[in-house]
């Protein structure tokens, strides 16, 4: 199917009401968690570590300690590069990291903070090497060997550009460029999931164990995000994307990336994405994926992993997959027809559209905060057309907050909505049910347990769906039978 | 010990900033418009995450934001404020807005005191500045800010029809429905309460706050600065006081009592006390008894709520092993001294590694804290009540006592603790 343009849906609106993204820095403080040994510390005031640790503990029910240069007045007026020094030594002092995560805020950025510069002056006054840029791609060096400083990157997250999904690819990117090195070739596989839950990423690494491969995966928040209770209290959670697994990277015959929006053509010279960059600086292949939703994008993934690793899926995926069609199956006559409002990050509701279309559930409206500009056509590719309901029909807009998914709602009669727990509200309107997913879920417990991807998570996901349409009609039912 | 200073760079620490102050104070106010002004992460995390309930229209549980794009921060967010002002004031009729700014509004240049006024005399409602960008100070500033916007509506509205025996109720947020208890006792007594400021609040009885006799202020200053303001301005006197715990409680009742100087009311408070013990006491007793000995610890927001917390813990037998608050100043610090006893650990702007480094070593049995001290405890296998902002359970009152010992009482018994590697008993 030719994908068609895609086109801007203009802002109707002036004002945002009910935000359905989250701020830039945010996703890079996620990503730089699931890097092991690594703090993240956000320059900028204090405020927006506090904020941005409530919101996540709130969804793993984890701790995360987020340091913050906490800019104030003065360091507004004069720059903040004092201010950075000091946080940076005080977190090394107290933390002893392995891998120190800057990333910048709105305030920094304002004032025109030029933070790797500030890095570059601040390795030289400890005792660095001047010359040495952190963190570009030229640096190859550890410098905790090097003078006891751990690695220092940083990234320029404004929130004033983009979203937290944003800032989460560009700290991978950048822990990418700065750790991964070049030489001889080995048979590894970088698995770049982008922002999953630790139950996904635990699912991957089984699936990459099974397939008897090498891999690296990055972002790798399962454990740091997701950890068992312990006798001691870790500063720096355990668990993480080992630094020399990253180093690795550069020699990995090839690169699988999650993401459907991530795979632009860029400028030439000016790689995109951690997989763009890798291909580009050490030739290795890039594979780029939808996030592995449902069967056919399951599928698309599963083809890759057998042509990376030359020999063919282990039989329990293949069972997992026939069972799968088989509860599709079985439930097919609840599902066919019912009309899902898909809401979160792009590249999550594309998997999710994808999945929705594939068991007769019509995505009557995908919806999401960024404004990648590609979300549109990249639904267009994996939905299928419905009966009565040409896929292109089906409206796609990007750039949305909750207010215009509720106006959007109104005239669509949805029965059902897929997403996070922020549209709980219009699903309490619609008295219609929320089927929970993605990030954040803050009012259930268990929101890093969610499996979405590959034929498990979608055997999960299937289930919960029938399952609540199932109980929504015997509630209903005046007879209230007790079978179905 | 040092306190009431600016966090350490660097470090992870508890508290917020200027615009969280603000935003906490005034967003209860639930037929306002609060429009935050600036890129879209302060608006996203404040987007109804409070318990604060209104009796009647909800327009505070929204989140609205400027939104600010690369663009705007290059040619200014001006008129894009001043459009978004219009279009929500037409969308849903408020009775007044705030506009909150964030850190970077100063920065790009926005008149925000212009765009404000504007916008008022076209739309006909005050439409008020609130200074909150973030990097100016902590919490503690923000109230500063939000109580100089607030100040902005007292002394506006008509006064007509408050008698002698009135009361504000600031500082009160009406969490889980608070407020309605604390009313509920007033009203008892025969006092009338002209505005709540800001639990379940209300622009127009704001407006005519100045016609009340007495502000009753509780927590640590979130809005003693508009108390105090009220009193040079208005003539206004205020009494401090808490409703957690029955011992504040009781006291902060009498006080109120004994203001008014009537004796009738003296009379009707002293039956409200006895039959609220009466079903009270006997109640507790049974958590009492397995409390007994326990060791509490406790770190919050304010030190105000922490002098209640430490003197509930005293009238349950337990221990106050640790206290500390994110924004206490020297003489909270000192009365926290004066009622605890020798051992007792007193902090000040504390950071995980410092609190889980207390709670070992202090062999703490139960800690009381907020949203981002829960996981700390939980990690060290240590019991926790949630004593913060997105509480939806009431605290305070003689009902709220009962409520936070079940509380307590549910989590230090729960049998889950056995499980936990170092805490076995």
């Amino acid at each position: 199917m030719p994908a068609p343009a895609p086109q801007k849906v203009e802002r109707k609106y002036v004002s945002t009401v009910n935000a359905c993204k989250l701020c830039t820095p945010l996703g890079a403080c996620l990503a730089f968690r699931g890097i092991e040994g690594a703090m993240p510390l956000l320059h900028g005031s204090q405020g927006c570590s506090t904020y941005m640790r409530r919101y996540i503990i709130s969804h793993f029910n984890e701790p995360i300690d987020i340091a913050s240069s906490s800019l104030g007045e003065k360091n507004a007026i004069y720059g903040g590069a004092i201010n950075l020094k000091k946080g940076i030594t005080n977190v090394i002092r107290k933390y002893r990291p392995q891998l120190l995560g800057i990333a910048t805020t709105c305030l920094t950025e304002t004032i025109g903070d030029n933070v790797p510069m500030i890095l570059k002056e601040y390795l030289k006054e400890a005792g660095g090497p001047g010359d040495r840029e952190t963190g570009g791609p030229g640096d190859r060096k550890d410098f905790r060997e090097q003078g006891g400083l751990p690695l220092i990157i940083s990234v320029s997250t404004p929130s004033y550009v983009g979203t937290h999904m944003d800032g989460f690819h560009l700290a991978v990117k950048a822990a990418v460029e700065s750790l991964a090195e070049g030489g001889e070739k080995t048979g590894r596989v970088n698995l770049l999931p982008g922002f999953v839950s630790p139950a996904d990423l635990r699912y991957l690494k089984e699936i990459m164990e099974g397939f008897g491969l090498e891999y690296t995966l990055l972002p790798d928040i399962s454990e740091s995000l997701d950890a068992p209770i312990l006798e001691e209290y870790h500063k720096i959670p355990d668990g993480g994307t080992p630094l020399s697994e990253i180093r690795a990277m550069g020699r990995a015959q090839a690169t699988i990336e999650f993401g459907r929006t991530l795979n632009y053509s860029y400028a030439a010279g000016n790689p995109y994405t951690a997989a763009d960059y890798l291909q580009a600086r050490f030739d290795v292949d890039k594979y780029s994926l939808g996030l592995p939703i449902g069967i056919n994008e399951t599928d698309r993934f599963f083809a890759v992993l057998e042509h990376l690793s030359g020999h063919p899926a282990p039989d329990s995926h293949r069972l997992e997959r026939g069972r799968l069609i088989d509860a599709y199956v079985d439930s097919h006559k609840y599902l066919f027809g019912l009309r899902g409002i898909v809401y979160g990050e792009e590249d999550l509701v594309i998997g999710l559209a994808s999945f929705l279309s594939e068991t007769g559930i019509v995505p009557v409206l995908c919806a999401s905060g960024g404004k990648s500009g590609r979300f549109e056509e990249c639904i267009r590719a994996v939905c299928a057309a419905h009966a009565g309901n040409p896929a292109e029909s089906l409206p796609v807009r990007e750039g949305m907050d909750f207010y215009q998914i509720a106006e959007e709602a109104e005239s669509l009669k949805p029965d059902l909505l897929i997403g996070n727990s922020k549209g709980y509200p219009l699903a309490r309107k619609l008295n219609i049910p929320l089927i929970r997913v993605g990030f954040p879920i803050h009012d259930r417990i268990g929101g890093q347990r969610i499996l979405h991807l590959g034929y498990r998570g979608a055997q999960r996901l299937l289930d919960q769906i029938v399952n609540t349409v199932i109980e929504k009609k015997q509630n209903d039912s005046p007879v209230g039978y007790a079978y179905m | 010990m040092s306190c009431d200073r600016e966090s350490l760079a660097g470090a992870v620490s508890q508290r917020a900033c200027v615009f969280c102050g603000s935003r906490v104070v005034l967003y209860p106010i639930a037929d306002a418009l609060h429009l935050v002004h600036g890129p879209v992460g302060c608006a996203v995390y404040t987007w109804d995450i409070r318990g604060a309930l209104s009796s009647g229209t909800e327009l505070h549980r929204l989140s609205f934001s400027t939104d600010l794009q690369e663009k705007d921060v290059i040619f200014g967010g001006e008129e894009k404020l001043a459009g978004a002002l219009h279009e929500l004031i037409d969308r849903y009729h408020p009775r007044a807005a705030f506009v909150y700014s964030t850190c970077i509004v100063g920065i790009i240049g926005d008149d925000l005191d212009a765009i404000c006024k504007r916008v008022s005399r076209e739309k006909g409602i005050p439409v008020i500045p609130v200074k909150s960008e973030g990097f100016k100070g902590g919490k503690r500033d923000g109230y500063m800010a939000a109580c100089a916007a607030l100040s902005r509506l007292v002394g506006t509205g008509d006064t007509s029809g408050i008698g002698p025996f009135s009361l504000n109720i600031m500082g009160d947020f009406n969490l889980a429905g608070e407020i309605w208890i604390i009313r509920e006792y007033f009203e008892k007594m025969g006092i009338q309460v002209v505005a709540n400021i800001t639990g379940d609040g209300r622009v127009d009885d704001i407006r005519r706050a100045h016609g009340a006799a007495l502000n009753v202020v509780q927590c640590s200053g979130s809005t003693l600065y508009l108390a105090q303001s009220m009193e040079k301005e208005f003539g206004i006197p205020y009494l401090r006081v808490s409703y957690l715990g029955i011992e504040d409680m009781t006291e902060s009742l009498y006080a109120v009592a004994g203001f008014f100087g009537d004796p009738h009311m003296m009379e009707r408070t002293r039956k409200l006390v006895r039959d609220e013990l009466a079903v009270l006491y006997p109640q507790l007793q049974k958590y009492r008894q397995a409390l007994r000995g326990k060791k509490a610890a406790i770190y919050v927001g304010g030190a105000f709520k922490a002098f209640s917390l430490v003197k509930t813990f005293r009238l349950l037998d337990m221990e106050v092993v640790m206290v500390g608050s994110q924004t206490g100043r020297k003489e909270d610090y000192l009365e926290l001294k004066e009622i605890t006893s020798d051992g007792t650990v007193i902090v000040d702007d504390s950071n995980p590694l410092e609190l889980a480094s207390f709670l070992r070593g202090k062999k703490v049995d139960v800690f009381v804290g907020g949203v981002k001290e829960r996981p700390i405890a939980y990690k060290l296998g240590i019991p926790f009540c949630d004593h913060n902002h997105e509480r939806k359970e009431a605290l305070e009152g003689f009902i709220g006592m009962l409520n936070f010992t079940r509380e307590i009482y549910s989590s230090v018994m729960s049998p889950v603790w056995q499980f936990v590697p170092g805490r076995k008993r």
